[in-house]
């Protein structure tokens, strides 16, 4: 059976069936985000003191840098498709790809880096964060008491200001110990709370990682279908060519999408 | 894309599409330039990067999803999702002026 309007636009919308489809679920995904960017907007505005500087901001750059050239590639693709260079078409959609897994592979990086990063609070009711010698992932006081550890040597980080940013004394201190940790030991037993950057450490990184965990998602989607596109289009392209620009426009709509809403989410968590 | 879509058309488009890239790139170093700088309240480093954001996606809808020269049926959906992004939004700032009694820790 084929399916209608695959190439040819409808009377009544002027469009081919699958614009449509993509523009109906895009709306979806405008309140989709918007229902986590309002209640970003509540967490931030309750709370007292909102938390900055907790990301990497030259990663973050890079990686925005990443995301807009495939929005470039993908609408790229869909020139050369419109121009029958099919050939083209294909390597914008293959680097469109590599970009996709580049932002993917980065995004994992920066979690990880989360993950190994804590935040420790003294009996006194110090706070401080850093690093635990090793990088240990996911460790908590109570996993600390039920493995009877007595120590643990504790690299704090550089002072900021309440901007975030690194104060002028860290930098040059930072410079002095050439960017080596200067671990210190701490005993467990004076302290009240273990955590690392995880959801569960604080209101901010909950949204943090639910807004860019559903983008993330979004990201790999948007890959799968590229790839499915790039590697099963070949007969199509010879019997009907049309359908595979229609297949790509349609992906690439998504894609613009994903990108837009991390236009949004770059200042949003890395830069405010 | 509809009558815009004859090779000589597109031609001219990708050199656009290369431009608004380009835009963009320089958009994104502008963000992270002006979340430097003290506009006096966090309130206006806020705006001012709303403000950048909006033009940069304006950019990729406007010309890399086609939305300047689309059918009216696209253009139908969008007001509509226009109209309860708003609503959802309003309903959101509204809620901060209207907690209920006793909810609120205040410090």
């Amino acid at each position: 059976m084929d399916i209608p309007y695959t190439i040819e636009p409808r009377r009544d919308t002027g469009l081919y069936n699958a614009k449509v489809g993509i523009w109906l679920f895009l709306a979806s995904e405008v309140m989709l985000f918007g229902a986590l960017f309002s209640s970003y907007v509540l967490l931030r505005v309750g709370n007292n003191a909102w938390p900055h500087g907790l990301l990497n901001i030259p990663i973050g750059t890079f990686n925005t840098f990443v995301l807009i050239t495939s929005s470039v590639t993908v609408v790229m693709c869909w020139a050369n498709l419109k121009l029958h260079n099919f050939g083209r078409a294909k390597l914008y959609l293959a680097a469109t790809i590599l970009c996709a897994l580049m932002f993917l592979g980065i995004k994992t990086k920066e979690y990880n880096d989360k993950f190994i990063h804590y935040a420790i609070r003294t009996a006194e009711g110090k706070e401080i964060t850093g690093h635990i010698e090793g990088d240990p992932h996911f460790l908590t006081l109570k996993k600390l008491r039920a493995q009877k550890v007595e120590t643990i040597s504790f690299a704090a980080d550089p002072e900021k200001d309440s901007r975030g940013h690194e104060t002028k004394e860290a930098k040059a201190e930072e410079k002095a110990h050439a960017g080596h940790h200067e671990f210190k030991p701490i005993k467990v037993s004076d302290l009240t709370y273990v955590s690392s950057y995880v959801p569960s450490h604080s209101t901010y990184f909950a949204i943090y990682f639910t807004l860019t965990g559903l983008h993330g998602l979004h990201v790999l989607g948007g890959a799968l279908v590229m790839t499915y596109i790039l590697l099963f289009s070949n007969k199509m392209w010879k019997a009907q060519p049309e359908r595979v620009t229609n297949r790509v426009e349609v992906a690439g709509l998504f894609w613009h999408f994903v990108d837009l809403v991390w236009i949004f989410l770059f200042p949003v968590l890395y830069l405010l | 894309m509809g009558d815009h879509s004859s090779p000589e058309h597109i031609k001219k488009t990708v050199r656009t599409y290369l431009i608004i890239g380009g835009a963009l790139l320089v958009g994104t170093v502008l963000t992270v330039w002006a979340s430097y700088i003290d506009f006096g309240s966090v309130a206006w480093n806020i705006t001012v990067a709303l403000i950048i954001a909006t033009v940069k996606s304006s950019l990729v809808a406007g010309f890399f999803m086609h939305l300047i020269s689309e059918k009216k049926a696209i253009y139908a959906t969008l007001a509509t999702t226009a109209f309860f992004f708003v609503a959802l939004m309003a309903l959101t700032l509204w809620s901060m002026h209207d907690f209920p009694t006793f909810t609120r820790v205040h410090y």
